[in-house]
């Protein structure tokens, strides 16, 4: 760890002067910031602490439309809502699901959707490749040890994966994030947006302009988020980042899918929808086959790298598994 | 003094009766105080710079931006240093890696160079600011790996046996089973770190750190830097898991010491967890050839087990757990071997349940799956081979219950639910599988010593370099000595972990306990003789003329035959006003008379269960496991395990309980979960931190019961105590991968067993 400077930031608007003026990276929760810290991996000169902000930015609404996450709420408090729990089952599932309950009472949501991967050639610095933490340098995870690192959004320069679970709920469910820049302006932004894929500019992994604030997450309402949950699939039983995971949100009339939400996490190089599965989905009644069929579209680009080699099939059948069971839910009506 | 002879019998009143942890209050509350909790005035801090590749050389360090550092005090490598130490013995394989002695690297992760600043964070920060250069050379990883080399185990210390003609029994054998296994490099992470903090005081040296021998660590640094042990105090009053990472002196200590003395001032270094992966040992990876002959009715009639590990460049240090193998079941023939493979990599070294836990996995599979292909019970298969004797040596067994732990664990777990058809039984979309595997361990002993004192108000004291690795040891010398002196548990006070106390055995080996608790018995057992003989030459009081071996210590008082009694204060006040004191080394039967002499100097006189002329001394086990395995998306879960144990005298059964049930879960992680990932082309550790190498959470520890069998036995040791250290962790790898085949007719004979390898 090197020295840093810490500014404490109490409005809005001097969070942004802050990171805008001295090119300060935002502390929230802290339990991804500071691990990298202490690893060397990032070295801020200064830290904007916008914990103070939580008046502002701490606060989960619910209505009609949909619900909205304040950036600063605690993953702990959102999985306890009952709102959350109601009507979003799959937000709460994906949070519970993370890291240990310590690290839940602290991390908060807009710090959580900005998870480093977990890339041991990215996290150790003593490894001279890696195209995210020293760009141009080359990659190390290819042709070393990737079994957990990323099949589908992987490019030759990075095949890091996405770490998280919430996020994947977020991208399925059609999210938005709110974002507050450096002139005090507002702008909304589609979920699936936020996060780059790595190409040839691994070291970009989001769309934020510098300075650019989460807000907050607005997750419009749906016939589907009731009849959702989250499946992860791990090494441990807990304390673990998913080998494959699935979201998955259903609108099913007469066992016919109406309208199908589904994401993907452990197997992609951000926060993932699988856009072809919804696809393949709709208008079909779900049974197995067509679980089958739509897990076939969500894989049908990965690549594979050695050690990842499972994770297709894995992901495929962690897919149908959570339609399945998606499908067999007790819903409220 | 050494009183030899026998220990004088007596039934036992405290031994064997549940007790709290006496050191458990304060280990709660923080007040325990662990090596590097010691508060050593005007430390500065030490971090330690390692080699970011596996092999080659050190070319150069550039310091310019870590000398800038605020609080930088100086920089130690083999340039200005490596001269005044020489690398630490190792308890086995010879000669080991260097690390600051010249600018060679052996290995990954190697110490190159020590940081020493005011704080630990300027020392961190400077420690990452040198720029070091090195010129690299190809490294080899692992098996396989191209550059390694592989040679035959010398029979130094470990044997290898070839009784009958195994290859000519195989080749007439009805039934064969032939297979390959594999066990993967670990580490014994514990939550402690390494550490190591050292101050002078003119010629003497203190060392805090935590250690599993403290005399070891005391003659072994005495040696590295050429100064006499008797210089040197090393104080580990509790010691935060150590699983044999902290068995032997590893490089640290001396430079640290050395940075020390450089500097006028005391230094503390609280090494990384990463930096832990590669400046202690581990348990490397291993190979292994099994083959079994059979005849039609299951009868073994040839094993053959051969081994291979890996080791360092320099090290031929290897577990060589063939020696248990080849004992385990009644076979007319049995061919043994093992080899080792050198690697540009870090010397292995002692990890729970050194020979057995990997050596076992193999054997205890390839009965399931001749168990399996003979259609036999897996546990009547053993009884069939249950042998009479030493199928090596042909001694008689100081005490075999192998098949009571399988008879009694089977009928608490229920074995006779199971259906004998693999994938047959299944719970919604869970897969059932139930599995089972024998567990062993050698009984061992090593000679030491210990001092008691007792004062006239019933006060006792027992002092022993003893340690206390979290197994309980503590509460066990108190045990022993209130058991001895016919006193509560809380009138007696222990004293351990530091060099100024008499001298005792290495805590490894599972031989801890009955190595201090017979030196305890001796010297309490001489404190009874001082106090008897007072009170029986004494003109005056109730024992005056009688035979005092006929008195003993009972309920605080000193007591005869006849129920005459005196108190305490009455027969310790005859003696001082102050207290009684006695000394008394203890030195097992069949262990050379010089045995106390090299404990003093810091070697280790250990009789091994295997190696007795008298009889062949072992524990037993018999472990049981219920996996389920998700239909669809094979995650692995353990509901349920068991474990059946028959290892003699028990001290105390709630320490011992768990002990035992922390090597079980331990055995759970390490079939499922512990792997330590090698890149292959650096020859490097890419998982060295405990977010990416697992070890079992909660959550993945349902059910474990933990049973203890009676066994009194009065052969291998005066208590009949026979170690349960390593015990609870043996077989349970087999018994997951024999579950899982019983769950998914899937057979993975690689560890650990994953996801993918069910898919």
């Amino acid at each position: 760890m090197r020295p840093f400077a810490l500014e404490m930031a109490d409005t809005p608007a001097a969070a942004t002067n802050y990171a805008t003026q001295s090119a300060g990276t935002y502390l929230a929760g802290g339990t991804v910031l500071l691990d990298l810290m202490k690893l060397d991996v990032i070295e801020p000169q200064t830290l904007v602490d916008i914990n103070a902000l939580a008046d502002t930015y701490g606060a989960i609404e619910a209505d009609d439309d949909g619900i909205t996450l304040g950036a600063l709420v605690r993953m702990a408090e959102a999985e306890r809502h009952p709102a959350i729990r109601r009507d979003y089952p799959v937000i709460r599932d994906a949070l519970w699901q993370a890291a240990s309950p310590q690290l839940r009472n602290m991390a908060s949501l807009g710090g959580n959707v900005l998870q480093r991967t977990r890339c041991s050639y990215f996290r150790d610095v003593s490894w001279p490749e890696c195209n995210k933490r020293a760009p141009g340098s080359g990659c190390a995870a290819i042709g070393g040890n990737n079994r957990r690192l990323a099949v589908l959004g992987v490019s030759d320069h990075c095949i890091a994966s996405y770490p998280g679970d919430f996020a994947n709920a977020l991208v399925a469910l059609g999210a938005e994030v709110g974002l507050r820049s450096a002139d005090g302006s507002e702008r909304r932004v589609p979920f699936e947006d936020l996060h780059r894929l790595p190409g040839d500019t691994p070291e970009m992994e989001t769309n934020l302009v510098p300075g650019e604030l989460i807000t907050a997450f607005h997750v419009p309402a749906g016939p589907w988020t009731r009849r959702s949950l989250y499946r992860k699939v791990r090494d441990r039983t807990s304390y673990d980042f998913a080998l494959a995971s699935a979201v998955v949100a259903l609108h099913l009339e007469d066992g016919v899918v109406a309208a199908a939400r589904i994401g993907l996490g452990g197997v992609a190089a951000t926060p993932w929808r699988a856009h072809e599965a919804e696809a393949a989905l709709t208008g079909r009644p779900l049974d197995e086959a067509a679980a089958e069929h739509a897990a076939e579209a969500a894989f049908a680009g990965a690549v594979t790298h050695g050690g990842n080699d499972f994770k297709p099939e894995l992901g495929r059948r962690t897919l149908v598994r959570a339609l399945l069971e998606a499908a067999a839910m007790e819903v409220l009506p | 003094m050494t009183i030899q002879g026998p220990i004088r019998p007596q039934p036992f009143s405290r031994i064997g009766k549940p007790t709290p942890r006496i050191d458990g209050a304060a280990k709660v509350t923080g007040r325990a105080l662990y090596p590097s909790d010691e508060s050593v005035p005007h430390a500065a801090h030490a971090f330690l710079v390692t080699s970011p590749i596996a092999r080659g050389r050190v070319a150069g360090f550039d310091l310019g931006d870590a000398r800038a550092v605020p609080g930088f005090l100086d920089f130690l490598c083999h340039e200005n240093v490596g001269g005044q130490a020489k690398p630490p013995k190792q308890m086995a394989g010879g000669e080991t890696t260097t690390t600051m002695e010249s600018d060679r690297i052996w290995h990954d992760g190697q110490i190159i160079g020590v940081v020493l600043a005011d704080s630990f964070e300027a020392a961190r920060e400077a420690a990452f600011k040198v720029r070091i250069q090195t010129e690299a050379e190809p490294p080899s990883a692992t098996f396989g790996s191209a550059g390694t080399t592989e040679e035959q185990r010398e029979d130094e210390q470990k044997e290898d046996f070839a009784v009958g003609d195994a290859e000519m029994a195989l080749a007439a054998a009805p039934v064969m089973l032939d297979a390959w296994y594999e066990t993967p490099t670990q580490h014994h992470n514990a939550i402690e770190l390494f550490t190591t903090t050292c101050a002078w005081n003119g010629r003497q040296l203190t060392i805090w750190e935590p250690s599993q021998f403290v005399y070891g660590l005391r003659g072994n640094v005495a040696q590295q830097l050429g100064i006499e042990p008797a210089d040197i105090r090393v104080v580990s009053k509790f010691v935060g898991g150590a699983f044999g990472s902290k068995g032997g002196a590893t490089a640290r200590t001396a430079w640290i010491a050395i940075a020390a003395r450089r500097l006028g001032r005391p230094v503390k270094l609280v090494a990384t967890r990463d930096q832990g992966f590669t400046i202690a040992t581990y348990r490397a990876e291993t190979r292994h050839h099994l083959r079994l002959g059979a005849n039609g009715e299951g009868r073994l009639t040839a094993v053959s087990h051969e081994g291979w590990e890996v080791t360092s460049r320099p090290s031929f240090y290897n577990v060589s757990g063939t020696e248990t193998t080849a004992r385990m079941y009644a076979a007319p023939n049995i061919l043994t071997r093992v080899a080792v493979v050198h690697a540009d990599r870090n010397t292995p070294g002692f990890m729970r349940a050194p020979p057995e836990q990997p050596y076992m996995f193999p054997l205890e599979c390839a009965m399931d799956e001749l168990a399996a292909r003979l259609g036999i019970d897996p546990i009547e298969l053993r009884r069939r081979n249950e042998p009479a004797r030493d199928p090596v040596t042909g001694l008689a067994f100081s005490g075999r219950h192998l098949m009571t732990c399988f008879d009694r664990g089977a009928a608490e777990f229920g074995w006779n639910r199971r259906n004998a058809q693999p994938a047959s039984m299944r719970d919604g979309d869970w897969l059932v599988g139930l599995g089972c595997a024998a567990s062993t361990y050698t009984a061992n002993i090593a000679a030491s010593t210990a001092r008691v004192t007792l004062r006239p108000d019933g006060q006792a004291q027992v002092r022993l370099a003893g340690h206390d690795i979290g197994t309980g040891a503590y509460t066990v010398v108190a045990i022993t000595a209130a058991d001895r002196l016919g006193l509560p548990v809380g009138q007696v006070t222990v004293e351990m972990g530091d060099t100024e106390y008499p001298p005792a055995a290495l805590a490894a080996g599972s031989s801890h306990t009955a190595s201090i608790t017979h030196a305890v018995v001796r010297a309490c057992d001489a404190l009874l003789a001082q106090i008897a003989t007072a009170a029986t030459a004494s003109n005056a009081g109730a024992f005056a003329g009688r035979e005092p071996a006929t008195l003993s210590l009972r309920d605080g008082h000193l007591v005869a035959p006849d129920d005459s009694s005196e108190s305490l204060a009455d027969a310790v006040g005859r003696i001082s006003a102050g207290a009684v004191e006695a000394y008394a080394e203890n030195v097992p039967d069949g262990m050379p008379a010089d045995a106390i002499g090299k404990l003093y100097q810091g070697q280790l006189p250990i009789l091994r269960g295997q190696k007795r002329v008298d009889m062949t001394a072992y524990s037993f086990g018999a472990q049981f496991v219920e996996v389920r395995i998700h239909a669809r998306t094979r995650e692995i879960r353990v509901p349920r395990m068991l474990g059946a144990f028959s290892a003699g005298t028990i001290l105390n059964p709630t320490t011992a309980r768990s002990q035992l049930m922390g090597g079980m879960i331990w055995g759970l992680g390490s079939a499922l979960l512990e792997k330590t990932e090698i890149d292959q082309r650096a020859a490097r550790y890419t998982n060295d931190n405990i977010a990416e190498y697992h070890i079992a959470v909660n959550a993945d520890v349902r059910r474990v019961d933990v049973m203890m069998l009676p066994e009194p036995d009065g052969a291998v040791n005066p208590l009949g105590i026979k170690g349960i250290g390593e015990l609870g962790i043996v077989g349970v790898n087999a018994a997951v991968a024999n579950a899982v085949f019983h769950a998914t007719g899937q057979r993975v004979r690689r560890l650990p067993i994953r996801i993918e390898d069910l898919l």
